[in-house]
Order: structure tokens, then C-alpha cells, then sequence
């Protein structure tokens, strides 16, 4: 232990408080987040009683849900294959596009300032739309179906794989780049060669994370008729067959386990 | 213009006495070469002319402007004034594809090695060809034409690494690595190289080998050759000439064999 009888008395001098006083601008600050926090609680209208009263009702719908009803597995099963289907699809059509929008994206690769402002400003639009909007729009657009939902994870996964891919070569060493370009590389070549590679880790990456979060999201897109398991959801829960919803939900939470279990093993594998 | 600046300068060396200035092809030749960064003036009017074939080692104390002087050449920084002619084109005249152009045919040696670390040692030398060719095949061993692949192989071979060519470049060692860097500019096949402390990074016994690998290869090539170095032992020793610079400005112009490290000491100073 180091031995502090020594430390020179004027020493004491530069020894920090253990808390700093806030300025009026942090003080300011903090008293808006609290007041902001205490009328969201207040707005919502959540109260314990509320919940207590509710704990019957939730009893209820679980003892119902008891023993879940498999009769129709093996209908369950072919929604949720094509639930993972769509969700698989359009992970690739996203991360595919995704690419080039966020090579156009990274302040470093990006050919003029203009069009890095643009290709962000795209990835953005993608990105803050939700994915049960864009099903929506695309339900209206191609009519309901898988197709729909697949379009609609594509977009979604632009939003989230375009950003995450254009900070992750925004990241990479500078030098290899640097290399190419001394040698007369082509901008192509250079991103190809030299950036692709270093930022791949985190593409793949990224990329299971995004086939994970479609996974998820498709079976929400179903209830507005954008296909999957969805549907099978919302019919099961209006005909208050609570047993055929529980073999559902069961039959989602496997396939988002699986997803994830797969995926979180191959990120490990590759990084 | 440009011609005639190197001209110029061929002639003026030739009347500084000096043995290589007689040749009047001159590969590098800067005039007035001024930089700052912010207030801090890094090049106070820069005069250098290098004959083709010739090794000159640039020394001086750090900041003394050595890796601005290179990379203004190169306009891997842009000078604030001043000309600097490559090969016989003025460098500051040059558009993207024309700076390009020039660039692929001068080998540039960083201090790091600077190699893709999870790309294959071949495949970060084949990328060297992309000074003269563009297009996938040229981005990874594996899409390479046959013959680009064995010209590759051939460069490794010649730094002594043929053996670990599919090896990943982050699973060499920093003598290694530095070797495949120069793999990579003899890909190239350069008319000029310039190397910026090109063993700076490495043990003083690796850093010897790897040096005189280096200067052997870029001699063999018959190609003019211009590094930096705090090494005053392998300034003397591998180049044909000894330029010192001082606080931006060129304080010592003189061939190698005429110096010994006790007549550098004062750059240092």
C-alpha cells in the first residue's frame, strides 16, 4: 500500500473536491431533465394501483395460456420460416445497399462534402421512420404480404447498417490509406484495399445485429399485414384463444434465441 | 517550365562541384519550397535537386522539416510556396488524375509499415500494382491475374519473405512487416522511391538488415532514392550524398563519403 506520511504538506494544495460544484448552466440543466422526468410520469398516468389492479386480468390470460394449444404447429411453423425468411431477405438487400451509401457517407471517402451531407441525410430519413411505418407504406405500395415486410426491414436495416458502417471505416488506421493513395491508387481501389478490410469485422458485425433486430421486428410488421408470424399473433389474441397466442410466442421467443445464439457465436468466431 | 527548373538546378550543382549534378536528368528538384503550419514556419525556402539514380539521405533533429519536405513533394501535403518538379513534371501543375499518375511511379516507404493488417503479405504487395492498374483483380491476391500474382511473389521473395506470403500482415513482426512494405513499392516498379525513416520503427539489428535490403533492391532497380534518417550511420553509409536540414532550411549539402558522423553532429546541436 503506498505510504502517504510523506506526501509535502503543500502537496494538499492540489488535492481535487470530492464533488465539484455544478455551474449555473449544469445546475440549470439538471433541474429541466427533472422537471421534464416528473411531468413524463405524471403525463403517463402510471400508478402502482393501476398495475395491482391489473394483476388479475394478467393471471387470468396466463392460466389460460396454460397448456398452449399445438394443434396448429405446423401451420406456426411455416409462418415463422416465413418470418425468418424476410427478415433474412432483407438484411441482404439493406446491408447491400447500406454499402455504397455509407462508403458516400464517411467524412474520409466521400468524393465531395455535398454528397457525404446527402448520403447521411438518406441514412438519417431510413434510420428515424419506423420500421411498422415503412411496412405501412409499403403494404399501401406492393399490397400485403411478405413482400412488404422484406421491404420494409431493408430500409430499416439501410438506416441502421449505413450509419453503423460509415463510422466503423471513419475509424479504421489511416495509414494504409495514406499507402494507397502515395502510390496512385484509384478512390476505389483504396476503399476496396485498404478500408473494406480493416472496418469487415465490424460489417459482419453489424450486420448479424441487424439480421437479429429484423428477426424481431418482423414478427410486429405481421400485424399490419406486412406477413409472418404477425398475423397468427393478432388473429390468436382477438379470438382470445390465448393458448394458440402462447404456442406462438413460444414458437418467436425459439427462433430470437436461435438468431441470436447463432449470431453472437459468428461475431465471436470473426472479431 | 518544369524542364527548365531542373535544368536550372542541374546546372547549378554542376557549378557547386558536385560529381552526380553533371548528369542534368534530374528526378527531384524543388526551388523556394516554403510550409507552415499555423505561425510555426516547417520550410523556410527549400532548394534540393537529385540526379537520376542517385541516394541522398535527408538528416536533421525532429521538426526540422524532413517528412514535410517529402510529403510536399508528393503533395501529400500542400505546399504554402515554391515549385517542386517529379520525373520531370511540375508537381504543383498537376489535377487528381495527373498527381495520380505521377505518384504511381514513385514507391513511397512510410515509417509504419502501413499494410492492412488482416489482408495476406502477397495480397498487400499486389496492391503496389495498383499503380498501374485498376479494377477488383488488383484489390486481393485471390481475384489476381496469374501474372500479377507471381510478380508479387517474385518482389517477396526478393525481401527474403516468400515463405509467409499467406500470412496476415498483423502476424509479421515490425522487420517483417517493413520488408513487405518494401515488397509492395517494388511492385510498383518505381522510377524514384522515397522513403520517410523507413527503419525508424524497428531494433537497431533489424532496422540494419531490413536498411540494407532496402538500399540494395532500390539500387538494383536503378531507381533514385531519397529517405530520411536519424541514423547518422546509415545516412553515411547508404546514400551517395548527405543533405541536413536545420529549423526549415538546408544547412549541409555534401557527398557521404566525405562526411564521417562527427561532421553531422552540429544538426543535432
Amino acid at each position: 500500500m503506498t505510504d502517504l506520511s510523506n506526501l509535502r504538506p503543500a502537496a494538499g494544495r492540489f488535492l481535487p473536491a470530492r464533488l465539484e460544484r455544478p455551474s449555473p448552466l449544469a445546475f440549470l440543466a439538471w433541474a429541466v431533465t427533472l422537471a421534464v422526468l416528473v411531468h413524463a410520469f405524471t403525463a403517463v398516468g402510471l400508478s402502482p394501483m393501476r398495475l395491482i389492479e391489473g394483476l388479475p386480468n394478467i393471471g387470468r390470460i396466463l392460466g389460460q395460456m396454460v397448456p398452449p394449444d399445438l394443434t396448429r404447429l405446423p401451420q406456426i411453423g411455416l409462418a415463422i420460416l416465413e418470418t425468418f425468411q424476410m427478415a433474412l431477405v432483407g438484411t441482404v438487400i439493406g446491408v447491400t445497399l447500406s454499402l455504397p451509401l455509407a462508403i458516400l457517407a464517411t467524412r474520409t471517402l466521400s468524393p465531395h462534402p455535398t454528397v457525404q451531407v446527402a448520403a447521411r441525410a438518406v441514412v438519417s430519413f431510413c434510420r428515424t421512420v419506423p420500421d411498422l411505418v415503412w411496412a405501412l407504406l409499403f403494404v399501401i405500395a406492393v399490397g400485403l404480404g411478405p413482400v412488404a415486410g422484406t421491404l420494409a426491414i431493408a430500409v430499416d436495416c439501410i438506416g441502421f447498417c449505413g450509419r453503423f458502417f460509415a463510422e466503423a471505416m471513419e475509424e479504421t488506421d489511416p495509414g494504409p490509406r495514406e499507402a494507397l493513395s502515395a502510390l496512385g491508387a484509384r478512390p476505389l481501389g483504396i476503399v476496396f484495399s485498404a478500408v473494406v478490410p480493416q472496418a469487415m469485422p465490424s460489417f459482419i458485425a453489424t450486420a448479424l445485429f441487424a439480421l437479429e433486430k429484423a428477426t424481431r421486428s418482423s414478427v410486429v410488421l405481421g400485424l399490419v399485414g406486412a406477413g409472418g408470424i404477425g398475423i397468427e399473433l393478432k388473429v390468436a389474441m382477438d379470438l382470445f384463444a390465448y393458448d394458440l397466442a402462447a404456442t406462438i410466442i413460444l414458437a418467436v421467443f425459439a427462433l430470437v434465441i436461435l438468431v441470436e445464439q447463432v449470431g453472437s457465436r459468428l461475431r465471436a468466431r470473426i472479431i | 517550365m518544369a524542364l527548365a527548373l531542373a535544368g536550372d538546378m542541374a546546372a547549378d550543382m554542376a557549378a557547386a562541384g558536385q560529381p552526380a549534378a553533371v548528369d542534368a536528368c534530374v528526378d527531384l528538384a524543388v526551388r523556394g519550397l516554403t510550409k507552415r503550419f499555423g505561425t510555426r514556419p516547417v520550410l523556410r525556402g527549400v532548394d534540393l535537386a537529385v540526379p537520376r539514380g542517385q541516394a541522398v539521405a535527408l538528416i536533421g533533429s525532429n521538426g526540422a522539416g524532413k517528412s514535410t519536405l517529402l510529403r510536399c513533394c508528393l503533395r501529400l501535403i500542400e505546399p504554402d510556396g515554391g515549385e517542386a518538379t517529379l520525373l520531370g513534371e511540375s508537381v504543383q501543375g498537376l489535377g487528381r488524375g495527373g498527381l495520380r499518375r505521377l505518384r504511381s511511379r514513385i514507391g513511397f516507404v512510410f515509417q509504419r509499415h502501413n499494410l492492412v493488417g488482416r489482408l495476406s503479405a502477397l495480397s498487400n504487395v499486389l496492391h503496389g500494382a495498383q499503380a498501374r492498374h485498376a479494377g477488383p483483380r488488383y484489390w486481393l491476391q485471390s481475384l489476381a491475374p496469374a501474372a500479377a500474382r507471381d510478380e508479387a511473389m517474385h518482389c517477396l521473395d526478393r525481401v527474403g519473405l516468400a515463405e509467409l506470403a499467406p500470412l496476415r500482415a498483423d502476424r509479421l513482426s515490425g522487420g517483417q512487416s517493413q520488408r513487405v512494405a518494401i515488397a509492395r513499392a517494388l511492385m510498383q516498379r518505381p522510377a524514384m522511391v522515397v522513403a520517410d525513416e523507413p527503419v525508424a520503427s524497428l531494433d537497431p539489428a533489424a532496422g540494419e538488415e531490413v536498411m540494407a535490403v532496402f538500399v540494395r533492391l532500390i539500387r538494383e532497380e536503378g531507381a533514385t532514392l531519397v529517405f530520411t534518417s536519424h541514423n547518422l550511420e546509415h545516412a553515411l553509409a547508404h546514400a551517395d550524398r548527405v543533405v541536413a536540414l536545420k529549423d526549415g532550411a538546408i544547412v549541409l549539402d555534401r557527398p557521404a563519403a566525405e562526411l564521417t558522423p562527427r561532421d553531422l553532429g552540429f544538426v543535432y546541436g
